[in-house]
């Protein structure tokens, strides 16, 4: 027993080399440490100093968690914890702060990114400079433009300025080979012609120099912009004279009569993003009604799947039923198909023409499935049963298992009914247990984007709302009209719908866990 | 205790005959056949598509009339093994980190009493009620940015969705497992502790063998989540190159009017085909784990 008293202390198995988790750690250590220095590296490059400065402290916890003796609980946090702050915390704030600004289309970047990109837009041809013959290149999905200068070729693309690329090939005025890049044929280009037409290439870092632009991916030519801008009064100078100013209440820079450059650049806008859901008539007329149908939705879906479930799972708990294995396999395939699959097929067995339920099912009549606002919700909830039910039978056929029998026996001792029995014991017993899933299924449904978007698309949309919603979107498929499908995505309006739902998300999953007393349990 | 009463049941009912069979029994059995028709019948009609040559929507209503494999020898041309090669490769490396990661840190919280050791549970049931997907508008902007200093990690990369979906490793499946590892006696990391264990081989030889139930319950949920999972693989895979099997047959299957629907079909039946068959295999482990996570603390 007291042995070990004689023996030398031995080494923490942290710092012990003998043994071959050492070596490992060890291994694993390095490659963190590099890429984080790698990282720390890039973002000095890069300017990003808030990036830099989390990888600096990360590294150094990591480091000392590792090496350490003492923090072996953190030995076992730190990787998900890491994961968690920067995908989901650092990425709920960032939702916080964007909520406030007017980050989107036209405002995508910083002022000094705006100022450039407004002259590149602004631009026409500089008279009497000499034309390149061009080279489109693709880099890792960059587009780059490759041309041959005097006897050296030089590449550049819409971050890096021209620049002299040593061992890459031409062949007389046109550039054949460059290393680490694929040269676009004709079609390629074409299926990327907007890009190709977009894209500025500075010919050194001073923009007074102008930059190659190309009309036809064959020639490439310098231009210049049309626009003067006066650093010191903050305000740009068309050629015919007109004066666009500064403003930084909206991030535009405007004219007398009204007009705007674009791009403009991002700025703090308050709660303009919170209020304009309400004060903006085309939006909070479809936005009123999103938030009832979300709402409506989420709970039809929880009642309807449960009872359905509750049901078979009550009807099947019976052992004289013969086969309940298969059933119960059989129950459950709509939960092991894959629900994005699942709502595809039943869009294409919905549709209006050539569905096969309006064509078999209900011989031949067209029910307007998605172009009428009810029966597309109709249908959603229809979906959903078909999909969620499986679960609820799962959860409460375990549910069941749990509630003791002799309960049951002596109700029947007492008289009572089946169905006495069953309001009066087995769904209060069952409910203790099934709640939490039931709001966890609640929290789901109203998140539940993938059904919608994929069923019905939210249509039928309203008329003459700024973004593509319509009548059977939910909350979250409207954020994601608004942030990707429109042709203004407004990342600021869209991130503050997002906060609106996690605000509803949070309180009802806090009544919930409250009322199931799940807090307790964690004591 | 259920046992008990399955026997004796069992012994009053096998006498069961005639109207008091139906009525007790016998209708249960329509009822499943009913239920498994309203069950199987989308997984048929997709199935009879997808063997169906003509693979319009329209010639796909007669159940079964061909049966011709040509839809599926085009899936072989297409970019559709492509897709499911990257669903694979996305889901697996996502499954098993969060079951890595997620184990982990149960673990830490069963185990180790710790300064911040409620706080951090409190905190992660609060923040597992924010889910993840929702900040989609941010993750999106985070993606660029990562992409601008790790190039390989940009924008329509499979490792930083792989990331993304790490993200939210810990929020959900925590307490799932926490639950779990709360059930095996602390008795058992003492006494190995005596026996000279060091905290590895105590946490990767004794306590995730016995845990191995609720581990495969997390990973496969996991695997099937991020399978399945849409929004955020639409956000960060830009070309159809590098799309998962959700959002390549999401844009086979939502184009109304040149729908390559035969193709969708047999897309479908073969991205549904292994993701069944687990369940099937894995069932008793998912009712136990769904159960465990409802009913036990």
């Amino acid at each position: 027993m007291s042995t070990s008293t004689q023996q030398s202390p031995r080494l923490s198995h942290a710092r012990d080399l003998s043994r071959p988790g050492f070596i490992v750690k060890l291994i694993l250590m390095a490659l963190v440490n590099a890429l984080g220095i790698y990282g720390i590296m890039a973002s000095y490059g890069q300017e990003e100093w808030g990036v830099l400065a989390f990888l600096v402290v990360t590294l150094i916890v990591v480091n000392y968690v590792y090496f350490s003796k003492r923090a072996i609980a953190a030995k076992y946090l730190v990787p998900g914890l890491l994961f968690l702050i920067v995908f989901q915390i650092y990425v709920m704030a960032n939702t916080a702060y964007v909520a406030f600004t007017n980050y989107g289309d036209g405002h995508n970047d910083a002022k000094g990114p705006a100022i450039t990109q407004i002259m590149k837009t602004a631009d026409g041809r500089v008279p009497d400079t000499p034309t390149y013959p061009v080279a489109v290149l693709d880099r890792d999905g960059e587009i780059a433009f490759a041309i041959v200068d005097g006897d050296e070729v030089k590449v550049g693309d819409i971050d890096e300025p021209l620049t002299v690329v040593d061992d890459a090939v031409a062949d007389g005025d046109r550039v054949t080979e460059v290393p680490g890049a694929t040269i676009l044929n004709i079609s390629e280009i074409q299926q990327r012609q907007n890009e190709v037409l977009d894209l500025r290439v500075s010919m050194t870092d001073n923009p007074d120099d102008g930059w190659l632009r190309t009309d036809n991916a064959a020639m490439a030519y310098v231009a210049k912009s049309t626009l003067v801008y006066d650093e010191a009064a903050d305000t740009f100078t068309s050629a015919e004279g007109k004066v666009y100013t500064a403003d930084p209440e909206q991030g535009l820079f405007v004219a007398d009569d009204g007009t705007t450059l674009s791009p403009g650049w991002r700025v703090g806008v308050g709660m303009d993003n919170f209020t304009r859901v309400f004060t903006d008539s085309r939006l909070s007329g479809p936005f009123v009604s999103i938030l009832i149908w979300t709402f409506a939705f989420s709970i039809l879906s929880v009642l309807t799947t449960f009872a359905l479930g509750l049901l078979l799972a009550v009807v099947f708990n019976d052992p004289r039923v013969k086969g309940r294995t298969f059933y119960r396999a059989m129950f459950i395939l709509p939960y092991a198909f894959p629900g994005f699959l699942a709502a595809l097929v039943w869009k294409g067995m919905l549709n209006q023409e050539f569905g096969f339920i309006n064509e078999v099912l209900l011989g031949g009549t067209t029910v307007e499935w998605f172009t009428n606002g009810f029966l597309a919700k109709l249908a959603i909830i229809g979906v959903n049963l078909w999909l969620g039910f499986p679960y609820m039978f799962l959860v409460s056929t375990g549910a069941l298992q749990s509630i003791p029998g002799e309960l049951a026996e002596a109700a029947v001792v007492d008289g009572a009914n089946p169905w006495q029995r069953f309001w009066s014991i087995t769904l209060p017993l069952l409910l203790v247990s099934v709640a939490p899933l039931l709001i966890a299924s609640f929290a789901f449904n109203f998140n539940n984007f993938s059904l919608i978007y994929m069923l019905t698309g939210g249509g039928p949309n309203y008329p003459g709302a700024p973004f593509p919603i319509g009548e059977s979107d939910i909350l979250i498929s409207m954020v994601y009209a608004i942030a990707f499908e429109s042709g203004n995505r407004q990342f600021g309006l869209a991130s503050a719908m997002s906060i609106l739902i996690f605000v509803v998300v949070g309180v009802v999953s806090w009544l919930g866990f409250r009322q199931t007393r799940k807090l307790e349990e964690i004591v | 205790m259920a046992k008990k009463r399955v026997v004796l049941e069992n012994e009053n009912d096998t006498r069961l005959r005639g109207g008091r069979w139906w009525a007790q029994v016998g209708w249960k059995h329509v009822l499943a056949v009913a239920m498994i028709v309203y069950c199987i019948f989308p997984i048929l009609y997709v199935l009879s598509a997808s063997l169906n040559e003509g693979g319009t929507l329209t010639g796909s209503n007669q159940l079964f009339r061909s049966f011709s494999l040509v839809n599926y020898q085009e899936l072989m041309d297409s970019d559709f093994v492509r897709w499911m090669l990257h669903s694979f490769y996305v889901s697996s490396v996502t499954a098993i980190g969060t079951v890595v990661m997620g184990a982990a840190a149960a673990y830490a919280f069963s185990r180790f009493r710790f300064t911040g050791r409620r706080g951090g549970l409190t905190a992660l049931l609060i923040i597992q009620m924010f889910p993840q997907m929702l900040a989609f508008v941010a993750i999106f902007l985070l993606a660029l940015l990562i992409g601008d200093i790790f190039p390989a990690l940009g924008v329509g990369s499979h490792l930083q969705l792989i990331l993304i979906y790490l993200g939210g490793a810990l929020g959900s499946n925590t307490f799932l497992m926490y639950g779990f590892f709360n059930t095996i006696p602390h008795e058992l990391n003492e006494a190995a502790k005596i026996d000279g264990a060091t905290h590895a081989q105590i946490f990767w030889g004794i306590i995730m063998r016995l845990v191995t139930p609720i581990l495969a319950v997390v990973g496969l949920l996991s695997f099937v989540g991020s399978y399945g999972e849409f929004i955020l693989a639409r956000i960060v895979l830009a070309r159809p190159e590098n799309y998962t099997l959700a959002v390549g047959l999401y844009v086979w299957g939502s184009d109304e009017r040149n729908a390559p629907w035969g193709l969708f079909a047999a897309g479908a039946v073969l991205a549904a085909i292994p993701i069944i068959l687990l369940f099937m295999y894995l069932q008793k482990y998912i009712v136990s784990g769904l159960t465990a996570g409802g009913v036990k603390g």
